[in-house]
């Protein structure tokens, strides 16, 4: 076999390499990530944001469904962990777990009404069922905050294995937030790489063929949408200890466009597409609303150019250039 | 009448609305345990409706289907594999992207781990041994690592058949697998279908009359969403009424 295998280029062993090892590979970009950001609290944003992608990669790019709804489980996943943080005097950790937990329910819900429909009707009503969470958020305004978001979410030092480390440390904060993403990135690799992985690329592929061979396509659907939630919770939660806030707008549709954009910049249905995704709209964010106050026409300009010339995103199309056939 | 035991599947009073569009009207039939039955009739006869209908894709208007007794009348599409009832789609339906091998993997899987989420799929080298070997026994050994949507028309057609081999059915449902194959093809596909009805019930849905005759032991014959008689060959071919709705075609 290997006589009769042509020539590899450098490029395409190399990135053979990286799918093979997709864990160690992301994981180890994501240690070194901080040094080749301009500033650490922006390394912590696309991490936190890059896992919130990942997560809604897994209905997007591995099962083929498209939620336009996914603030919902960030804001909620951010919510939980400051309200239980402020109000419940909850430590950190358990916050983090009250968060993922509150997402995951909330999915369960959303996912439950909306896996009935496909389609665009599949994205409405994850929309519609999204500004309902939004409005709930808005009005428990003694919980929540209101509009002017939830404040005082406030950590500085956390307790790890009887050390105590400083979270107003920029750098240690990165690499407490990536030791959660990190679990994260190797759960949903073993989960893309498990039987039950393997029924989401069929669904994908073709559900009536799935159903045929005796898959509950519906059930499907719905693990796949509340381990989804759960992940995009995850990544709510720490968003709430990075930035000491909750912002009513992280349950805003925006949110929600934002991670469609992300998936469709890096890549759907790429393992580290969410990432380089979630780099390249935050880092265009972050250059471009220094120049300009209309940053927004030029990302979106940019996403259209993407959506029609390399519909496959950054990372797609690399993979299909010189990625392992 | 037949020793209920006898019948793997039947319709009764079946019937099919679409919209106000009458496709199938009031079927019953009884399908014999361990023959081949072959379903023919013009185009637009109801074939794959009927077919659509046996196999649980969406339930009849009217009537009940019982398989071995059952009632799955109202059963979910994902029902009918579980109970035992296996098709291949007169559109071929493959999972596209995925390697010839996977198809079928996947295919197996569904009878044993549909909700394993923390194991590898590698973990379970014996699902690949028999998609392998169900792979080969189609004649597609050595495609077994080239994506679906790669393989030839025929290659394709059988993949689908190795997929519904794969959760072992009772009952193999065949919507005109020989649709758009070369003679040569269709000349393997027959000989495939001849082996595996050896061994199983197999329900045909075939457009070809000719095609059909030498190798099934029941003939039923649809037309405009009726059944217009049911029999051996023999029977079929001495009826009047099958012979001009056929000749009324072109076809024969
Ligand atoms: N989903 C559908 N909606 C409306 N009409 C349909 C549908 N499926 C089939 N028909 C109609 O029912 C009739 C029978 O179709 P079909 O079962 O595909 O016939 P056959 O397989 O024997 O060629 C045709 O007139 C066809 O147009
Ligand atoms: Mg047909």
């Amino acid at each position: 076999m290997t006589v009769l295998d042509p020539p590899q280029s450098t490029a395409r062993r190399w990135l053979g390499h990286v799918a093979r090892h997709r864990v160690a590979a992301t994981l180890g970009f994501l240690v070194l990530f901080p040094l080749i950001v301009p500033y650490e609290a922006l390394a912590a944003n696309i991490l936190v944001l890059g896992l919130y992608a990942l997560g809604f990669n897994l209905l997007f790019g591995y099962t083929g469904l498209l939620s336009f709804g996914h603030a919902a489980f960030l804001g909620s996943g951010a919510y939980g962990c400051g309200i239980a943080l402020v109000h419940f005097g909850v430590g950190w950790f358990g916050a983090i777990l009250i968060g993922t937990a509150l997402a995951t329910l909330v999915a369960a819900v959303i996912g439950f009404l909306a896996i009935r429909t496909r389609g665009i009707y599949f994205a409405m009503v994850t929309l519609a069922l999204s500004m309902c969470v939004y409005y709930a958020f808005y009005q428990m305004e003694p919980l929540t905050g209101g509009e002017n978001g939830l404040r005082g979410v406030n950590l500085q030092t956390i307790g790890v294995f009887g050390f105590q480390l400083s979270f107003l440390n920029p750098t240690v904060k990165y690499y407490v937030l990536l030791a959660f993403v990190g679990v994260a990135i190797w759960l949903f690799s073993r989960l893309l790489a498990s039987p039950f992985g393997a029924v989401l690329e069929a669904v994908r592929e073709n559900e009536n063929r799935a159903r045929a061979c005796g898959y509950d396509v519906a059930a499907t659907k719905l693990v796949a949408f509340v381990i989804s939630g759960a992940f995009c919770g995850l990544a709510g939660a720490l968003n709430a200890l990075h930035l000491s806030i909750v912002p009513i707008e992280t349950l805003h549709y925006t949110t929600s466009g934002q991670v469609v954009m992300m998936a469709l910049l890096g890549g759907m249905g790429t393992f580290f597409g969410p990432f380089v995704g979630a780099a390249t709209f935050l880092l265009l964010q972050d250059v471009l609303s220094v120049l300009t106050q209309h940053w927004q026409l030029y990302v979106g300009i940019v996403f259209i150019l993407f959506v029609l010339f390399f519909p496959r995103g950054i990372w797609g199309s690399l993979l299909d250039r010189f990625g392992p056939r | 009448m037949t020793a209920a035991s006898d019948v793997i599947l039947a319709t009764e009073g079946v019937g099919k609305n679409f919209g106000g569009f009458q496709a199938l009207r009031d079927v019953s039939v009884e399908f014999r345990r361990g023959k081949l039955t072959a379903i023919i009739g013009p185009n637009g006869a109801g074939k794959s409706t009927y077919f659509n209908v046996l196999s649980g894709a969406f339930p009849p208007s009217t009537g009940r289907i019982l398989f071995e007794g059952r009632d799955l009348s109202r059963a979910r599409p994902h029902s009918f594999a579980r109970a035992g009832i296996a098709k291949s789609f007169q559109i071929t339906n493959v999972f596209p992207e995925l390697t010839a091998q996977e198809n079928v993997r996947v295919a197996i899987q569904a009878v044993h781990r549909r909700f394993e989420l923390f194991r590898h799929r590698r973990a379970f080298p014996e699902l690949y041994d028999e998609a392998d070997r169900l792979l080969a026994s189609v004649g597609l050994g050595d495609r077994r690592l080239r994506r679906a949507r790669e393989l030839a028309h025929g290659e394709q057609r059988s993949l689908e058949v190795a997929m519904a081999l794969a959760c072992r059915p009772k009952l193999l449902l065949l919507d005109e697998p020989t649709a758009g194959m070369s003679p040569e093809e269709t000349r393997e596909m027959m000989g495939l279908i001849e082996r595996l009805a050896a061994e199983r019930t197999v329900i045909l849905v075939e457009h070809k009359m000719k095609l059909v005759m030498g190798l099934c032991q029941r003939l039923i014959v649809l037309h405009h969403g009726e059944l217009l008689a049911e029999g051996t060959p023999d029977d079929i071919r001495a009826n009047d009424e099958v012979r001009r709705v056929y000749l009324g075609q072109g076809a024969h």
